[in-house]
């Protein structure tokens, strides 16, 4: 299944130690597995189960996501930023596919 | 007085086969409905002890900013936010979001890393009816914290919840 790529706002300069604000947006429909169609067909489950935030390689925030999250997940959370660097965001889903995104900070002034 | 209330509550061979019947029917019922049943607060009370594994539980430390009321559960921004320093020594490993009577109690759970900032997060959940959120945040130390809110639903999360 093809899905759109997910949406990332990170402020582009920064300064170290800061605590910034990550906002993040995945297109995806997370079905439950128990909505049924019109004809009575059960749309089969698919979910985002997994969204792992990291920066340069260390793992900044990691989540599990159960039938409850909504669909189009949407995530905010903040970032002690030592430095310059690269926000690196991937989506698992549960039929194997994986969204990813990029985003890289540097250092305001410089 | 006893014996005459005894004989007259005796049961008929009609009524047994009937009662007998109406608990089949019910039986049936039961089985082809299709299992929309919600979980229940025991269940997401389980679910927390299972999380915590006996830990101690204390309450406060913790906001949660969700509508008291909404009329679309399906999308319901709930913001968490932990008091919590999120030094070496002080701060959040964990937080795991319940919704006592969705389908199926947990939410979501976020780890933080050692780079997390302030520990505060926002995200959008389904809420399938009116009922109590949970949230449960995972210190450092290993103890809990647990706080709670109430959401009113008018319409649910689409039986999705």
């Amino acid at each position: 299944m093809q899905y759109k790529i997910p949406e990332v706002i990170v402020p582009g300069a920064i300064t170290p130690g800061e605590d910034i604000l990550i906002r993040t947006k995945a297109w995806h429909p997370m079905e439950t597995g128990w909505r049924k169609t019109r004809d009575g067909k059960t749309v089969p489950r698919n979910r985002i189960n997994r969204f792992i935030c990291t920066f340069n390689g260390a793992e900044v925030l990691s989540a599990d996501f159960h039938s409850g999250v909504s669909e189009n997940p949407y995530l905010t959370f903040h970032v002690r930023v030592p430095g310059a660097g690269v926000f690196e965001f991937e989506w698992q889903v549960d039929d194997g596919s994986i969204l990813r995104a990029r985003a890289s900070v540097g250092i305001a002034g410089a | 007085m006893y014996e005459i209330e005894l004989t007259e509550r005796r049961l008929s061979r009609r009524e047994v086969v009937a009662a007998g019947g109406a608990a089949v029917l019910t039986a049936a019922l039961a089985g082809l409905l299709p299992t929309m049943a919600q979980a229940s607060p025991k269940e997401a009370r389980t679910k927390l002890a299972e999380l915590t594994g006996g830990a101690p539980v204390e309450d406060g430390r913790i906001v949660i900013d969700v509508p008291p009321y909404t009329k679309y559960g399906k999308q319901v921004r709930i913001a968490i936010s932990v008091d919590s320093p999120m030094n070496e020594e002080d701060r959040v490993t964990a937080l795991h979001v319940l919704a006592e009577r969705n389908t199926v109690p947990e939410v979501a759970s976020y780890h933080f890393g050692a780079l997390a900032g302030t520990a505060r997060i926002s995200t959008r959940i389904r809420v399938a009816r009116t009922q109590i959120l949970i949230v449960a945040a995972e210190m450092s130390d290993g103890s809990f914290h647990v706080g709670k809110a109430r959401c009113k639903v008018a319409r649910g999360g689409g039986g999705c919840g």
